[in-house]
């Protein structure tokens, strides 16, 4: 499967790139902690608030997080012109963007799971109640959150103010998986099932992951080339 | 003779929207439960239509301007959001009046108002992207990309707002039910200036769109030598 | 069949033609250089045969098939302006790397016979970072031959290389030139590219003023071309 190994050469290019210098990484992490430890300061951390904005709190640290990191994703092309060289390539505009799009997923689910351990001991939450919900939900939304973040830096990366632009285009967008995900995080650790009406965020959460990778790979050469 | 028609579409929506006003006034009776404000409605909800057409409007000049690659398509796709954002403002505003009247806050949660914020910003994000590129091909070709993007949201914007406040149940503006048939024709009715009213803007706009190019060009041609 | 047809391209940046009604082809064996001066059109010219941009009017053909087409990419190398090569990677992360995107049968064994070839072999496992320019020139030459491209895209090549990497790149041209392959290139640095140069392609404000064979006289006199061809001042 010839796309999908270009699609894996890209991931692993933008992996190796990206733990050998930890520059976005480093930047994410501490950010998702910071914001973890700012919201503390918003509320009473008491046990029955937490647990109503459980899932909308960790979404939020993932998403602000998370959109620091897919800045960098088409913008580590940049120097030295490298981008030109890969869309001159006989790499398909797709498998680029989908070797993205896999780079960020692990990266931001990397992310996520050190600041669940974090976010469990600052607002004492049990989030291991029920784990394989929990991790459909993160890798479901991760991966609506990734596709859309990393269209849009390649949309975005060759404007000045590229950093101002990219939150503020890609955070209405992600607003339709940024709620499912809360909703259904906020269910999961307080422990409650997911049935028959809450069923109906995961259909949303896959519709919307699907539609979106769709039109990704379809809009991506109409991006990359004038 | 564009200019002409333009003044007589607009004289003819001014008469319009005046026959109704009058008609909204004296003739139909006030809503049971909302009294006078009630009449807002034709204003609030005409305008969402208007926001809502004018931005499939501009997803399809943005497809036919990637399958063209004619200018004339993005000066469509970028007056066309302009008055759909325009309209929206309009709807968010009679909306946040009506509810400090009803129920004395400005903004209420209603699953409708916070679709429409959301859209709303979408799409001022698309005039933002705009302002940031200046060549004008790069920059239609990016704008017919999110344009595409932004319309695709939409209607997963509406569906999960609606399912979300319908767990959390907030103060609703106007309810699902069905409307008196007086008050309906009188909804659609007042429509059609507004949406008169929308094409004569566009038009101007696209007007302006196909100087500022031309402009551009002329400069560019100055300035390359 | 032409190595390089280019049909009656336009390109326009709004209402503005950048490029007007350019029509030339190269075959095998022949190195055009692309003259003009600065915004001309030689770079907007090179980035649509490299892929990087379309046309708005007109067609660009490689090797009889359409200069997008993912087979006509894999036979064409280019040198840009960037060097193109990561700097965190190494030398040899970085060859490898091209070498899979180009599929190469064996990525490995093509990134280090390259690494040799330009004098990199020692430094292979050091970061591009830590490399000095001429360095950085010379595995940029290597990036954009190691496929073997039979079509060369070369934008200002030569320009700001020092001469170990000058000679490095002109020994390759006239390599790949023997071996059949087609050059382009634009360049300021009228003598090294006359020298390699079978025909000139001269643009002046997006039109093409001139085409034709490399002459004795504009290797005698780098400006004559400009003077008989080119504008007034």
């Amino acid at each position: 499967m010839k796309f999908l190994r270009q699609m894996l050469t890209i991931a692993a290019k933008d992996l190796r790139s990206e733990l050998r210098t930890k520059e976005a990484l480093n930047a994410s992490l501490s950010f998702a902690l910071v914001i973890l430890l700012l919201f503390s300061f918003a509320f009473d951390p008491t046990s029955d608030m937490t647990r109503e904005i459980s899932g909308g709190l960790l979404w939020l640290v993932f998403a602000f997080a998370g959109v620091l990191l897919l800045n960098r994703s088409f913008a580590r092309e940049l120097p030295n012109d490298c981008l030109d060289a890969l869309i001159a390539s006989p790499l398909p505009g797709a498998a680029l963007l989908l070797g993205k799009v896999l780079a960020n997923y692990v990266l931001l689910l990397g992310i996520e799971c050190v600041c669940l351990p974090v976010f469990g001991i600052f607002y004492n939450v049990r989030w291991t109640l029920q784990p394989a919900w929990l991790a459909l939900v993160l890798l479901l939304g991760t991966w609506g959150m990734t596709v859309v973040g990393t269209v849009f830096s390649a949309l975005t990366v060759n404007m000045r103010l590229r950093e101002l632009m990219l939150p503020m285009l890609v955070y209405p967008v992600l607003i339709p998986c940024l709620m499912a995900s809360m909703r259904l995080t906020t269910l999961i650790l307080a422990g409650q099932p997911i049935t028959g009406d809450e069923l109906a965020w995961f259909k949303m959460l896959i519709g919307f992951d699907v539609i979106f990778t769709a039109l990704a790979v379809a809009l991506i050469d109409t991006v990359l080339v004038g | 003779m564009k200019q002409k028609i333009l003044y007589a579409l607009g004289v003819v929506a001014a008469l319009l929207l005046t026959r109704n006003i009058w008609t909204m006034l004296t003739k139909l009776p006030d809503e049971a439960f909302q009294g006078a404000i009630f009449r807002i409605i034709f204003f609030h909800v005409p305008c969402a239509f208007t926001c809502f057409l004018c931005f499939f409007m501009a997803l399809i000049a943005a497809i036919a301007y990637l399958s063209t690659h004619n200018l004339k398509w993005d000066a469509f796709a970028v007056a066309a959001t302009e008055v759909g954002l325009a309209f929206g403002a309009a709807n968010l505003v009679t909306g946040m009046i009506w509810a400090r009247i009803i129920w004395g806050i400005w903004w209420t949660w209603d699953w409708r108002l916070t679709s429409m914020l959301v859209c709303w910003l979408l799409y001022a994000g698309y005039l933002v992207l705009r302002d940031a590129i200046e060549e004008p091909t790069e920059r239609a070709r990016l704008a017919a990309v999110m344009s595409i993007l932004s319309f695709s949201v939409v209607p997963f914007v509406f569906f999960s707002i609606k399912w979300f406040r319908t767990q959390h149940p907030q103060p609703v503006l106007y309810g699902g039910g069905s409307m008196d048939s007086a008050y309906r024709i009188m909804l659609y009715l007042n429509w059609l200036p507004i949406l008169i009213f929308a094409i004569i803007l566009i038009t101007i706009r696209m007007g302006q769109e196909r100087r500022q190019r031309e402009l551009d060009a002329l400069r560019r041609e100055i300035h390359a030598f | 069949m032409k190595a390089l047809a280019v049909d009656a391209v336009w390109k326009y940046y709004g209402d503005y033609p950048a490029l007007r009604d350019i029509s030339f082809d190269a075959d095998a064996g022949q190195c055009v250089a692309l003259l003009g001066r600065n915004g001309a059109g030689k770079t907007t010219l090179l980035r649509i045969l490299a892929g990087l941009s379309h046309p708005t009017k007109g067609r660009v053909q490689l090797f009889g098939k359409d200069h997008n087409d993912r087979a006509a990419r894999s036979l064409t190398g280019i040198i840009g302006h960037g060097i193109a090569i990561y700097d965190e990677l190494s030398a040899y992360e970085n060859l490898k790397l091209y070498a899979a995107l180009y599929a190469l049968p064996d990525p490995h064994r093509s990134a280090l016979e390259w690494l040799e070839r330009t004098a990199l072999d020692r430094v292979k496992d050091s970061p591009v970072r830590e490399f000095s320019r001429g360095m950085r020139q010379r595995l940029a030459v290597a990036r954009a031959f190691l496929h073997n491209p039979r079509l060369l895209l070369l934008d200002e090549p030569f320009t700001s290389l020092d001469d170990r990497a000058i000679a490095l790149l002109q020994g390759l041209v006239r390599d790949a030139l023997a071996a059949g392959g087609t050059v382009v290139m634009s360049t300021h640095q009228l003598r090294e590219a006359m020298d390699l140069a079978s025909h000139v392609v001269l643009l002046n404000r997006g039109r093409m003023a001139h085409r034709g064979e490399r002459t004795p006289e504009m290797l005698a006199d780098t400006g004559w071309l400009y003077r008989t061809y080119g504008e007034a001042s």
